[in-house]
């Protein structure tokens, strides 16, 4: 058990913007709602998840919607009040904590203004261990739980509690009402016991996310290791390509944000070439025609002299880019997870191999 | 008839005189004085008699100034204010100023958070809670404050909401209460449009300082034919009316001016511009005739804004960059310098120290100080010191590229002459006469512009018709702002397709800019 207060929640934002993947959009907003929380209700407690009986409730926290429609709409503040009666009142029972669904973006600081503002403890867990573009890509789904009942409620005060047939019903539903109700709401969904959130949930996340962030806050006093290579260590990252981005592709469909970013190599990668593909998170690697990474491993790009996480809404052309590879949880390295999550599930036409072997021989650093 | 443009910096006030053809006259530097009329009236005299001009004929006079953006970083002379935000039961959680740095946060009297504001569609979130307002504006009245920030959700997309509390505020404060209006202000994004709106109405002293101060020193001068217009960041004028309602948008018309006094002297419309100093060099781009505007949140005296700024960076390179060599051979350049001490400690001026400008004078460059000063350093050694320096520019200039293709680069200020005379990347390298004033003639040569942006389904009104009628507002914004309608032209038209927004939502922004009427 420790502490969440304001100097964490800025670690916090930065190490989970680097998990996100490139997605998650700027947590910038999120991070203004977590602070107000914490400023007006005091700091979060953060408990691990040995702490947690089995048989008590938790209860995840995000937002959906456009992180545009964020930005302008905020938080009214009584989402989370609103959630909690909902969700305690369909078990008929209490909730005991909260918990992430996701690390990165806005997702990862909403949780904590919840948590600042019901005076719950906060679950150093979540679903993903990064970003994922939809709502059944957690790895609760492959511990075969469901999304609902998922409550769902705006600003205004409507409310909605969905029970649906399958998760991909959940997403339709949830969408439609979301657009509705002005484009961005709050939602609590795969309500889960302990026992399940232990055995499924990705653990310590909260905590990785604030280490990433300090170390990179921390990144120049990195002696007697270049900054690089303490950033590599700390990330236990893959340096994978080091470029400068020579031209950005984007296409908007539905909801998501596609596209490709090229980059002409730099330093020791000079004149090697080297895209990543996304679609709102980074999907694959791909250097002088050789793949290197893959969903659901993470792929990152982040500024060379800072090490700051570079979205996919910020990619500019000549800005200065590593990548690197970060080895996803376990449970997505399963036949079940890559089916959800994996390459082919994108588009992409390539077999899941985990990043490090795709990396063996080549010239890739730990 | 004659332009007078007038920069003041943080160490010189330059002036410039132009003609009808916009051909300099004069121009001069006169060092900054502290309470920069001084620093004005001095610049102008050297001016007249330079060129000996009837004060009559001078019929617009041009400011740029950093009055604003020094009262926003050293936290002076900023007025008290009531922060009113329409938005609730939306935007609760998170209050106006939440992240602002105590010793600015006290700039608010008061502030509140009442109900109203709208949906991305323009739907009522809920009606503007009135009674809250004419409360709040009351209680403002009561403590002696005399001027209000108003920020509403998606104001940028309908301002109804904001304008009656606007009138509101009149009714009660009284018609010269200072009203600052979000949409007005900023762009997309309440906390920062917010933020802007904010730092607008606590600089209405400063405005009215500044605005009223330079009227008087032309004045005194014998100026009194000239109308008077102060530069703005996006590289356009506006009225002393209009700077004293938006005084937040003169922050940053440094940069601006040096990079569109760089185009005007070079005779580019596209570029990037180069402007070196003694310790630095910032890097700006020109599009279109105009400065590129930065795409990223801008932070000014650590108060998070997203108005518009130009697009510049900056590099520790400059004439007074210390040069080393290194036990492994190699060399370095910068970015620690001599700075204003170079002629005393540059070898050239007989000092002991390598510089940047050594390194120009040795290799045949430039011609300054002593040059035999400099025979001791090897060829090897300077060769290799120009190689560093070329890769330092030449990254930048990369680095501030839209596309691979070549660009003409602009080098101005007077650290320019440590840069070699072919870069990569540069189609062509370009040195202007009048290189030290670029920021005076940008100012004098400013035309006036509109803005308009909004967010538009194509499906409910097709492109090609809502583009239209966008361009129409902006013209009319621009005619509004003191352009001649024949002359106003679209400069800019950027539609961007919002992802997760049902049909065809896109956000358009058009600018429009003409020849300031006489």
């Amino acid at each position: 058990m420790r502490k969440i207060g304001i100097s964490e929640i800025e670690d916090i934002a930065m190490g989970a913007a680097l998990l996100g993947a490139g997605g998650g959009g700027d947590p910038y907003v999120g991070k203004l709602v977590a602070i107000g929380a914490v400023k007006e209700c005091g700091p979060v407690t953060l408990l691990d998840p040995d702490e947690i009986p089995d048989d008590v409730l938790i209860m995840p926290i995000a937002m959906m919607g456009a992180p545009t429609v964020l930005a302008e709409k905020g938080i009214g503040g009584k989402e989370y009040e609103t959630l909690y009666k909902m969700v305690s009142r369909f078990f008929g029972r209490e909730i005991y904590a909260l918990m992430p669904i996701e690390a990165g973006g806005v997702n990862s600081m909403l949780p904590i203004a919840a948590a600042a503002r019901l005076g719950l403890p906060l679950v150093d867990c979540d679903g993903m261990g990064r970003a994922f573009p939809e709502l059944q890509m957690v790895t609760f789904t492959i511990g075969g739980l469901k999304a609902t009942p998922m409550a769902l409620t705006d600003e205004k005060g409507n409310s909605v509690i969905f029970d649906t047939i399958t998760n991909k019903w959940t997403e339709e539903l949830a969408r439609a009402v979301t657009m509705s109700c002005g484009g961005s709401v709050s939602v609590s969904l795969y309500v889960m016991t302990g026992g399940q959130m232990k055995q499924y949930g990705v653990k310590n996340i909260v905590t990785r996310s604030q280490k990433l962030g300090e170390a990179i806050r921390t990144v120049k006093n990195s002696a007697p290791l270049t900054p690089e290579e303490h950033f590599l260590q700390f990330a236990e990252g893959f340096k994978l390509f080091k470029g400068k981005i020579a031209d950005v592709l984007r296409e908007t469909r539905g909801a998501f944000n596609y596209g490709k970013v090229v980059l002409e190599g730099i330093g020791e990668y000079k004149d090697r070439q080297a895209f990543v593909q996304f679609q709102n998170e980074n999907l694959l690697a791909s250097v002088d025609g050789e793949i290197l990474a893959t969903t659901p491993d993470l792929i990152c790009l982040v500024d060379t002299e800072t090490f700051s996480p570079v979205t996919t809404d910020a990619l500019k052309y000549g800005k200065r880019v590593m990548v690197v590879g970060l080895k996803c949880f376990e449970m997505w390295r399963t036949p079940a997870g890559i089916e959800l999550v994996g390459p082919r599930y994108f588009g992409c036409d390539t077999d899941y191999i985990p990043l490090e072997k795709r990396c063996e021989g080549g010239t890739a650093n730990v | 008839m004659y332009k007078l443009g007038i920069d003041v910096g943080g160490t010189n006030t330059d002036a410039v005189l132009l003609d009808e053809n916009l051909n300099v006259v004069a121009d001069c530097k006169h060092p900054t004085s502290r309470d920069i009329y001084e620093g004005i009236m001095g610049a102008i005299r050297i001016i007249l008699e330079q060129s000996g001009v009837d004060r009559s004929q001078i019929a617009q006079a041009m400011l740029g100034t950093t009055q604003c953006t020094n009262a926003i970083v050293e936290r002076k002379h900023l007025a008290q204010i009531g922060i009113l935000r329409i938005g609730a039961p939306a935007t609760c959680a998170i209050q106006p100023m939440v992240d602002w740095a105590e010793d600015i946060q006290k700039i608010a009297v008061g502030n509140v958070v009442i109900g109203g504001g709208y949906e991305y569609d323009g739907k009522e979130i809920a009606p503007l809670d009135e009674e809250a307002a004419i409360a709040f504006f009351r209680e403002m009245k009561e403590k002696g404050i005399h001027s209000i920030a108003i920020s509403c959700t998606f104001s940028t997309v309908r301002n109804e909401q904001e304008a009656r509390a606007a009138e509101l505020c009149r009714k009660i404060m009284g018609e010269d209460v200072h009203i600052s209006i979000s949409s007005e202000i900023g762009s997309m994004g309440l906390i920062e449009r917010e933020n802007a709106t904010i730092l607008n109405a606590a600089l209405w002293q400063v405005a009215e300082g500044f605005t009223e101060g330079f009227a008087k020193s032309l004045a005194d001068e014998g100026i009194t034919n000239a109308d008077i217009y102060l530069s703005q960041n996006d590289g356009t004028l506006m009225t002393m009316e209009h700077a004293r309602r938006y005084p937040i948008l003169t922050v940053a018309c440094g940069p601006t001016n040096s990079i569109r006094g760089a185009s005007y002297l070079s005779h580019r419309q596209n570029a990037i511009i180069l402007d070196v100093g003694g310790t630095t060099t910032d890097l700006g781009a020109i599009q279109n005739g105009f400065p590129r505007e930065s795409s990223v949140a801008v932070t000014i005296g650590g108060v998070r804004t997203n108005f518009r700024m130009p697009d510049v960076i900056s590099i520790g390179l400059g004439g007074g960059s210390i040069v080393r060599q290194h036990d492994d051979g190699s060399v370095t350049v910068g970015p620690d310098s001599v700075g204003y001490e170079i002629t005393q400690k540059a070898l050239v001026f007989g000092g002991d120290t390598l510089t940047a400008t050594d390194i120009a004078v040795r290799l045949g460059m430039a011609d300054i100080g002593d040059r035999r000063l400099v025979e001791g350093v090897s060829p090897e050694l300077a060769a290799k010191a120009m190689e560093t320096i070329r890769g330092l520019v030449e990254d930048a200039i990369d680095a501030m590229k839209l596309s691979n293709e070549d660009t003409d680069v602009i080098l101005v200020g007077g650290g320019s002459i440590i840069l070699p005379e072919t870069l990569a990347g540069a189609a062509e390298v370009v040195k202007p006469q009048h290189f030290g004033c670029a920021n005076a003639i940008g100012s004098a040569i400013s035309k006036i512009s509109g803005n308009y942006e909004k967010l538009i389904n194509y499906d409910v009104v097709p492109r090609e018709l809502a583009l239209a009628q966008a361009k129409e507002e902006a013209v009319e914004l621009a005619v509004r702002a003191g352009a001649i309608r024949e002359t106003v032209e679209i400069i800019e038209v950027e539609d961007i397709p919002l992802a997760y927004y049902p049909g065809n939502t896109n956000r358009v922004k058009i600018k429009a800019a003409g020849d300031l009427a006489e």
